[in-house]
């Protein structure tokens, strides 16, 4: 019977089938950070269990790490005791660590790719939603709580039924200004918030094995926000031309080999989809979230949306909600709307590739007056490439912020926050009431959107910028 | 793990969808190496106004509903982060059963590793729980694990489904990790026949 990438993966990780179909899964590469892993590792002390598989495991500290210059220590009290205990544990129970001022540190989905830590076929999790993110490779990677955290520390597997499978085909080409994020935006405009849960998402069609890589992570990072737990984008030549000679990828005869397995994970021919959904690339356009969901996204060049137009009671009252919190009205052009903070960074857009793009739009240029624009790059190996190529230059130069790597303002954790009322454009993932700090206002965009923003300190359609 | 059997008490209310885990506990209150004490956080903004007093119009804060241990939402509870402290707050706060139509996967498989029983409820149901859970003190909700049954104040009961692994866990109050460890021989064999399958397969080192 024909199997989707998703059913290859599953089936190459059961090791037993319970009475009613909950499967014991393997799971390949656990990924570790400071927040969601202190608990975990005091559950095992507590019943003085060990780790199973220190080889397969590694831990980077990203979520509330200062992105000022981290030589002098941690000032927050709170932060450090988190990264002090997440650096006992590692040497506790004997866990590889890119400790914070290892040139290799940064976000988790940023390093476990960077690394060749993530691989095609594998499973991947960590405590951490955006664990989808390693799809991108072709792996089945997905975020869990800290019991399971816990739970595979000890056991090196998951309990899980199957996800069903929805195919995502994006046919034809993406016009000029359109990028991963707004396709993935366009996305969960069109299947909504939830339309997701229960699903793996593979990705296919012209569009997506048109992106790079860094486009590609883009898309699976936010298949959660469509309520997936895991996107995957089948493995081709683009992926073992990103994965060929990176520190913990397969080396020489053995990458060979594995490029032989990794060439048979792709969907068969004639597998079937629990859902298909198919969006024409030539139809998406540059994408901007208005409310605080993330499925509240309309084209740069539309409208706030009215409330008065949806039929159902608690939906609009939500609407009307959003539209308070975010300080916007009905029939609002989008375009015109003011901004105090630009955000590049994030497990979503902090590569270099999205670096290159924020650095293509503002060359020349300058940050609007009033406007604070942070770069926070992915790891301090994109750092250390953006540097290398002159980035960081053209970025100051033109007043942005140059920053250390880490979750930032993505989730408001460190001191990089939004204060009540500031407006953000964001490359982020969410857009949650006080995300990015208490009463803060995020529209998430793509990194060319958000450097368009910054310069001319409005929301700003990237098609029309000269 | 605290077992769940059968469940008595006041129900409180909460008629928003997508209620995210940054609502259910903001990203600054992650900082904490323990998994009790967040039930003070629980709907930090929905809860608290800007000077830290309780905001009257909220339903955890009124009187009959503080002595809630059941919430009554609508759609896509849980979507958002991974963050298990969210059912922690709920839990430190008294919460041990969420009704709602439908939930975000992670959310929902994290309730009931802390004994939370989520159920999933049409969204016709869950309007009618609500009214009824409007009623305040005399209108209490009992939850019956082992039927698989709501009796609402009414006398109504109405059957839920759940799956029969996380039923057996949460009846019985099991370490789930303990149940897998007792498969140990099954997880080296798997890693024994992975090991010949894919012998180029790197091992990660501190590098």
């Amino acid at each position: 019977m024909p199997r989707t990438l998703f059913d290859k993966i599953w089936d190459a990780h059961v090791v037993e089938r319970l009475e009613d179909g909950t499967c014991v899964l393997y799971i390949d590469r656990h990924l570790l950070h400071e927040v969601t892993s202190p608990q975990a590792f005091e559950g095992l002390r507590l019943a003085g269990r060990h780790v199973r598989r220190p080889d397969a495991t590694i831990a980077v500290v990203d979520h509330n790490v200062p992105t000022s210059d981290r030589r002098l220590g941690i000032a927050e009290p709170e932060s450090r005791l988190q990264i002090e205990t997440l650096e006992r544990n590692v040497v506790e129970f004997g866990v590889p660590y890119i400790p914070l001022l290892d040139a290799r540190q940064g976000i988790v989905h940023v390093v476990g790719p960077e690394q060749g830590i993530s691989l095609p076929g594998m499973t991947i999790v960590c405590g951490d939603s955006h664990t989808s993110t390693h799809g991108a490779m072709g792996a089945l990677a997905f975020g869990i709580g800290t019991s399971e955290v816990e739970h595979v520390l000890a056991t090196q597997t998951l309990l899980q039924k199957p996800a069903k499978n929805m195919l995502v085909r994006v046919d034809g080409m993406l016009p000029a200004g359109v990028t991963a994020k707004d396709v993935v935006l366009a996305i969960i405009g069109k299947i909504g918030t939830a339309g997701g849960t229960g699903y793996v998402i593979e990705y296919a069609g012209e569009a997506i094995r048109a992106l790079d890589m860094a486009g590609r992570f883009t898309v699976c990072n936010m298949s959660i926000e469509a309520g997936a737990r895991a996107g995957l984008i089948a493995p081709d030549d683009t992926t073992f031309a990103y994965i060929e000679g990176r520190p913990f990828a397969p080396q020489g005869a053995d990458f060979a080999q594995a490029v032989d397995y990794w060439r048979t994970l792709p969907s068969d021919a004639g597998a079937t989809y629990d859902r298909t959904v198919v969006l024409d690339a030539a139809a998406i356009a540059p994408m901007v979230t208005w409310g605080t969901s993330p499925e509240t996204v309309v084209p740069i060049s539309g409208v706030v949306p009215n409330p008065d137009d949806e039929a159902d009671a608690a939906k609009r009252a939500q609407m009307q909600r959003m539209l308070t919190y975010m300080g916007l009205a009905p029939g609002q052009r989008l375009a015109d709307v003011p901004i105090d903070v630009v955000f590049i960074g994030s497990c979503t857009n902090s590569r270099i590739e999205d670096l290159r793009a924020v650095a293509g739009v503002v060359r020349g240029r300058h940050v609007a007056d009033g406007v604070r624009a942070l770069v926070v790059p992915g790891s301090g190996l994109v750092k250390q490439q953006a540097e290398a190529e002159g980035l960081d230059r053209v970025l100051l130069e033109a007043g942005f912020e140059w920053r250390e790597p880490g979750c930032s303002m993505c989730l408001g954790m460190n001191p990089d926050q939004l204060t009540t009322g500031q407006r953000c454009a964001s490359t982020s993932n969410r857009n949650f009431e006080g995300r990015q700090g208490p009463g803060g206002r995020t529209h998430l965009v793509s990194p060319a959107m958000a450097a368009a923003a910054a310069i001319t300190g409005r929301l700003t359609d990237i098609r029309e910028f000269a | 793990m605290e077992p769940f059997t059968t469940l008595t008490a006041i129900a409180a209310p909460l008629p928003l969808a997508n209620v995210d885990t940054d609502k259910i506990i903001p990203g600054r209150f992650l900082k904490t190496i323990q998994r009790t004490g967040l039930g003070v956080h629980l709907f930090d903004t929905l809860r608290y106004d800007a000077t830290g007093a309780e905001r009257s119009d909220f339903v955890l804060n009124q009187a009959p509903y503080r002595a809630a241990k059941i919430l009554i939402a609508h759609e896509n509870f849980g979507c958002g982060s991974s963050r298990e402290h969210a059912p922690w707050a709920l839990l430190d706060f008294g919460i041990r059963c969420v009704i709602a139509p439908d939930f975000a996967d992670i959310f929902y498989n994290n309730c009931f590793k802390n004994g939370i029983l989520p159920i999933r409820l049409p969204r016709d149901v869950c309007d009618a729980l609500m009214a009824e859970a409007a009623m305040g003190e005399n209108a209490r909700i009992t939850i019956d694990l082992h039927a698989q049954v709501v009796k609402t104040p009414t006398g109504q009961e109405i059957k839920f489904e759940i799956d029969a692994h996380r039923r057996h866990l949460l009846l019985e109050g099991l370490d789930e990790i303990g149940q897998t460890l007792s498969r140990g021989s099954a997880i080296d064999m798997y890693e024994a026949a992975r090991d010949a399958r894919l012998p180029w397969l790197p091992a990660l080192t501190a590098g």
